[in-house]
């Protein structure tokens, strides 16, 4: 009688076992592999600057970007809205991890070209950063303004190089670290330096789904330009909203760098928020598939 | 007494064997959805999706990782991920199932049978009953299990926001299919 009773329970136990454990059977043989932390920023820059996001292989992203005068420019300038400048960009994803661009700058008729290259993927219980190299070089293509000095070509070069650090620290939360060096072939003064470095600090916090606030500020070292251009030169911030509307990103921003070439946002923004020359700017983004890139990297 | 205990552990542990060998499993199922509206096909596929199905009870259990689904458009995948799925809030979509009828499957020798499988399909925080269409074929030590059925997004929780409305339909078709072996622990 014992006896049975154990083999019942012997047996019932087994069974049981068996079927409860069928889902964690699955589960624990589901590939558990460490996944890729993807959209740190819903687009390729955080405001003016770049964000460690690139375009997807095979992505073409358009990116007209607007600025206006200062707001405190009052009603005779239509707070700002009669001194529009924009930049154009064409940006391409070539594979998932490197991308190439050029742009022109109404100010200072700047063409620029860039190229992209994604370092190390943030992943999920992994390594926590995602690490971009960036590297532009642009070209002023202003008419001299003194035809008697000797003008050389290489005067109207300039470069920028970055190390996009980022984390998307939760889902909604992502914040980025941009230190940055602007050479610049040619200087106003013998007191500015060739070469300028820039800490720069960003981040973004999603309120809703399609909607995240974004800043990013970006500091330059001391001593580095002459008195004349420091004082008349600023640091940049920048802060507003992404939008994204499923096809397009709207950025509208607040911002004291009316410039959006490297150059020119990063060495002469000439703005100042507490003098209250506060810019109004957007961009708008929108990506076209041109061709189909299957693999990973 | 002593030997009797050592026969039940030799018949239990028998009869653990077999219910293993009664399991079969992939890791490497495929399930597709398809969206159809006037202005834009989309389909989407996932060729990482792990199935179990124990012949003794007709338990049939699938799950696959949300981020695992390719789109041709690789901006409409990260948006299936962040807006839709909230696949780094809710990673897994499972579907835990029996298969109805089972007496009348015969799965020692090569055969195809249409079947229903009753179940709970859960995506995201939501958990539906559903009762889905599907066919067994029994052929050279594998099962294969096909089926085609609908589902929709808002009984998922899955909002589709007002401006891509016209391009994601009411009713999605979602495509299964399942090679299985033996499944050998």
């Amino acid at each position: 009688m014992k006896i049975q009773l154990l083999t019942i329970i012997l047996l019932t136990s087994v069974s049981a076992r068996a079927q409860n454990d069928l889902i964690n059977l699955l589960n624990d043989s589901t590939a558990n592999k460490k996944q890729d932390i993807t959209a740190t920023f819903k687009t390729t820059r955080i405001i003016t600057g770049q964000s460690v996001e690139l375009n997807h292989g095979g992505g073409l992203n358009v990116v007209i970007q607007h600025r206006f005068g200062t707001i405190n420019s009052g009603v005779y300038e239509f707070f700002g809205l009669d001194r529009a400048s924009i930049k154009l960009n064409l940006e391409l994803g070539i594979t998932n991890r490197l991308n190439t661009g050029i742009s022109r700058s109404s100010i200072g008729k700047y063409y620029e070209g860039y190229l992209k290259y994604k370092l190390i993927k943030q992943k999920e219980g992994g390594f926590p950063l995602t690490i971009v190299a960036y590297s532009s070089m642009g070209i002023d293509s202003r008419r001299w303004t003194s035809q008697n000095s000797d003008n050389l070509f290489s005067s109207r070069l300039y470069y920028t190089h970055q190390i996009l650090i980022g984390s998307r620290i939760t889902p909604s939360l992502s914040v980025q670290f941009m230190p940055t060096i602007v050479h610049r072939n040619l200087v106003p003064t013998r007191a500015d330096k060739n070469d300028v470095f820039i800490m720069g600090i960003g981040g973004r916090q999603k309120i809703s789904k399609h909607v995240s606030i974004n800043a990013e500020y970006y500091y330059v070292l001391p001593n580095q330009m002459s008195l004349g251009t420091d004082a008349l030169y600023h640091n940049s911030l920048s802060v507003g909203f992404d939008i994204e509307t499923g096809g397009h990103v709207f950025q509208l921003h607040l911002t004291n760098s009316r410039q959006m070439s490297d150059k020119g946002f990063l060495t002469e923004t000439d703005g100042s928020w507490t003098k209250g020359d506060i810019i109004l700017g957007f961009n708008i983004a929108r990506v076209f598939t041109v061709y189909q890139w299957k693999k990973d990297w | 007494m002593k030997k009797t205990t050592l026969l039940l552990l030799l018949i239990g542990s028998a009869i653990v064997t077999t219910a293993q060998t009664t399991k079969y499993f992939t890791r490497s199922a495929h399930i597709d959805f398809y969206s159809h509206t006037p202005m834009e096909d989309i389909k989407a596929d996932n060729d990482q999706v792990s199935a179990l199905l124990n012949l003794v009870n007709g338990e049939f259990v699938f799950t696959c990782l949300i981020k695992s689904f390719v789109f041709p458009k690789a901006l409409m995948q990260e948006h299936f991920n962040e807006d839709y799925m909230e696949s780094d809030k809710f990673p897994k979509s499972t579907f835990n199932g029996k298969i109805k009828d089972l007496s009348k499957i015969d799965f020692t020798k090569d055969g195809e049978y249409s079947v229903l499988v009753d179940g709970k399909l859960t995506m995201k925080d939501k958990t539906n009953e559903i009762e889905v269409p599907g066919t067994l074929i029994i052929k050279d030590g594998k099962i294969t299990a096909r089926s085609k059925f609908k589902i929709r997004p808002e009984d998922y929780n899955i909002h589709i926001s007002a401006m891509v409305k016209e391009k994601i339909a009411k009713e999605l078709e979602i495509n299964v299919d399942a090679v299985m072996e033996p499944f050998k622990k």
